[in-house]
């Protein structure tokens, strides 16, 4: 007998995946089509959903005219167009230092990995609001060195930094996966590349850089998804402000259908995210071809 | 260039570099910890010391801010907090790991009509932002009668809702070979048996690593609770701290700080128990892949 005759059942495999199909249809496919239609009504979350009209595009086309909106539009890419470069360019510089055969290196591992498990906690946000309050922690050093204080949160420009502080800080996860990119590389190539003389920098762009695309792919999205979702930081360490300077939208998101019970214009903002979330990977994926290498193609692009 | 003919300062090339990496390391290290240390040093300090120096060892070790923030601002004490925390974070555990399993083997093993799709549908929930689904799912649960309660928190968990975790799954399943599994149904075993009796032991650092991660992110989770709970008798550790800091964050921040340790010490404790299962979890996707 060739092959385990069970795993050739279609029934019995359609049952095991029947929880996954059952969950998408109604946790995520229903919702996801039934926010569409929510964004092209007036519906509000204090009235039965009977109630509400049909109102076409308005709640997009009003988007524009709406000030706040733009506003958080704009905090929201400058939010992720700083920290996902950033993060990932920490991330990756942390792990070449990190993959070393040094003793000791796995405690360095673990101290940088924690804040990206911790991070999103509130009592992260908390402690974050601390360190950046009038009299907290940032300000009592610089006070210390004789510099006056600055109102960290107090400032649009510093409140945007602070929460970007946040993010960068949880590089850890990013580079945990760069680092396992990096002990995948073979090593007779750097040797190779040793006695052809070619110096670390060199090595480490043609060599290091272009065998590490596909793990740096894999974070890219990552980020990028994640960052368009911040949440947590910004509505705890600031509340969007001052004056909207961290509004990201997702906390728009929230404070439209939760405190103003706006149900339609929020679910029509929560589908514009989404097709910027979209068009950003669809983009990532598309772009692969041109700078992503994969093994096989190796085989036949090695040696000199 | 044979290392006989190295000389001068480069011999000690080696040495600078570790000197550097280390230092790096460590300079990196400590200006990112020092937050940590900073919240945990304040959690024994009284008030006055924390605005009076931005040390984080305490000259006068005080429990106060514990004894006091563990009474909260509210009727119950944080201990409230910490047991409903563990009712939403348990069943969501257990809800994600049992349905994850179940159905990253069907993936891994079986000829299914439209795999390629409902594949494809998996991996769209990975990158599919949470708040497109926030108002439709709110709405839903609120037809249910489930507001205030926590089933809208861990009931979806059972349907393998995260596709990331069924992917963790199901890369580590199709590392493993099938021998064991056929040898198993030639002694008469059905599927079951076999995911159960043979797959699952197998699986178990997998399965490991699941767990921490949502383990994790439950104790994080902030947006779903705030949504659906709204008496404070039910409200978990990370709403519970919010709210501490909208009332008493003026006054006492040792009481604050003291919470937010305690908030992070399941997590901090896992994390070094297990940091091994975490890494493994998050690069399985990425590498093997």
């Amino acid at each position: 007998m060739s092959g385990a005759s069970i795993y050739a059942s279609r029934r019995a495999g359609s049952l095991y995946i029947a929880p996954f199909a059952i969950g998408f249809l109604l946790f995520t496919a229903f919702p996801f089509i039934a926010s569409f239609i929510l964004s092209l009504t007036d519906a509000r979350l204090q009235d039965q959903l009977g109630d509400a009209h049909f109102i076409g595009w308005s709640n997009y086309a009003g988007m524009w005219s709406d000030a706040t909106f733009r506003k958080s539009l704009g905090v929201t890419f400058f939010y992720v167009f700083v920290t996902v470069p950033l993060k990932l360019a920490f991330a990756l510089l942390i792990a070449v230092v990190l993959n070393f055969k040094l003793r000791g290196i796995g405690l360095f591992r673990t101290a940088f990995y924690l804040p990206s498990i911790l991070g999103g906690s509130v009592a992260i946000a908390v402690v974050w609001r601390f360190v950046f309050a009038g009299d907290g922690l940032v300000n009592q050093f610089l006070h210390g060195a004789g510099i006056g204080g600055v109102n960290w949160l107090g400032e649009p420009s510093t409140a945007m930094f602070s929460i970007i502080l946040l993010r960068l800080w949880q590089f850890g996860s990013a580079m945990v996966v760069f680092l396992a990119g990096l002990k995948a590389i073979p090593e007779d190539l750097y040797e190779a590349a040793d006695i052809d003389g070619a110096s670390r920098l060199r090595q480490f762009w043609m060599i290091t850089l272009p065998l590490l695309t596909p793990v740096l792919f894999f974070n890219f999205i990552m980020q990028i998804v994640q960052a368009f979702q911040e949440f947590n930081g910004p509505y705890i360490i600031t509340g969007g402000g001052p004056m909207k300077s961290t509004y990201l939208l997702p906390l728009m998101i929230y404070e439209e259908a939760f405190k103003y019970f706006n149900l339609g214009y929020s679910s029509a903002l929560s589908w514009v995210l989404f097709v910027i979330i979209a068009l950003f990977t669809a983009l990532a994926f598309w772009s692969q071809r041109f700078w992503v290498f994969y093994a096989q193609e190796r085989s036949d692009k090695g040696g000199h | 260039m044979s290392t006989a003919s190295v000389h001068g300062w480069r011999r000690h090339l080696p040495l600078i570099n570790a000197f550097i990496r280390y230092g790096l390391l460590i300079g990196i290290g400590f200006l990112m910890l020092y937050p940590l240390f900073w919240m945990i040093g304040g959690a024994f300090k009284n008030n006055h010391e924390i605005f009076a120096s931005p040390g984080f060892i305490p000259a006068h070790p005080t429990t106060d801010g514990f004894t006091k923030g563990w009474k909260t601002s509210t009727e119950y004490t944080f201990a409230t907090y910490l047991l409903n925390t563990m009712k939403i974070v348990i069943p969501k555990v257990i809800l994600t790991v049992i349905s994850s399993v179940i159905v990253a083997y069907g993936f891994a093993r079986f000829a299914i009509p439209g795999r390629k799709l409902l594949f494809a549908l998996l991996m769209a929930t990975v990158l599919l932002p949470k708040s497109v689904l926030l108002i439709p799912q709110y709405l839903m649960f609120r037809e249910f009668g489930w507001l205030d309660t926590y089933l809208p928190l861990y009931i979806p968990q059972a349907f393998a809702v995260e596709g990331f975790f069924v992917f963790l799954i199901i890369q580590f399943m199709r590392s493993l070979p099938v021998d064991m599994e056929e040898a198993a149904v030639m002694d008469g075993c059905n599927s079951f048996q076999v995911l159960t009796l043979i797959v699952c032991p197998v699986i178990l650092p997998a399965i490991i690593s699941v767990a921490l991660f949502q383990f994790m992110w439950s104790m994080n989770d902030f947006l779903q609770p705030l949504i659906y709970l709204s008496s404070v008798e039910k409200y978990p550790v990370a709403l519970a701290l919010k709210m501490s800091i909208d009332v008493t964050e003026a006054t006492s921040w040792n009481e604050i700080l003291a919470m937010s340790v305690i908030a992070l010490a399941p997590s901090l404790i896992l994390f070094f128990v297990a940091q091994k299962y975490f890494v493994e979890g998050v690069t399985s996707g990425a590498v093997k892949g």
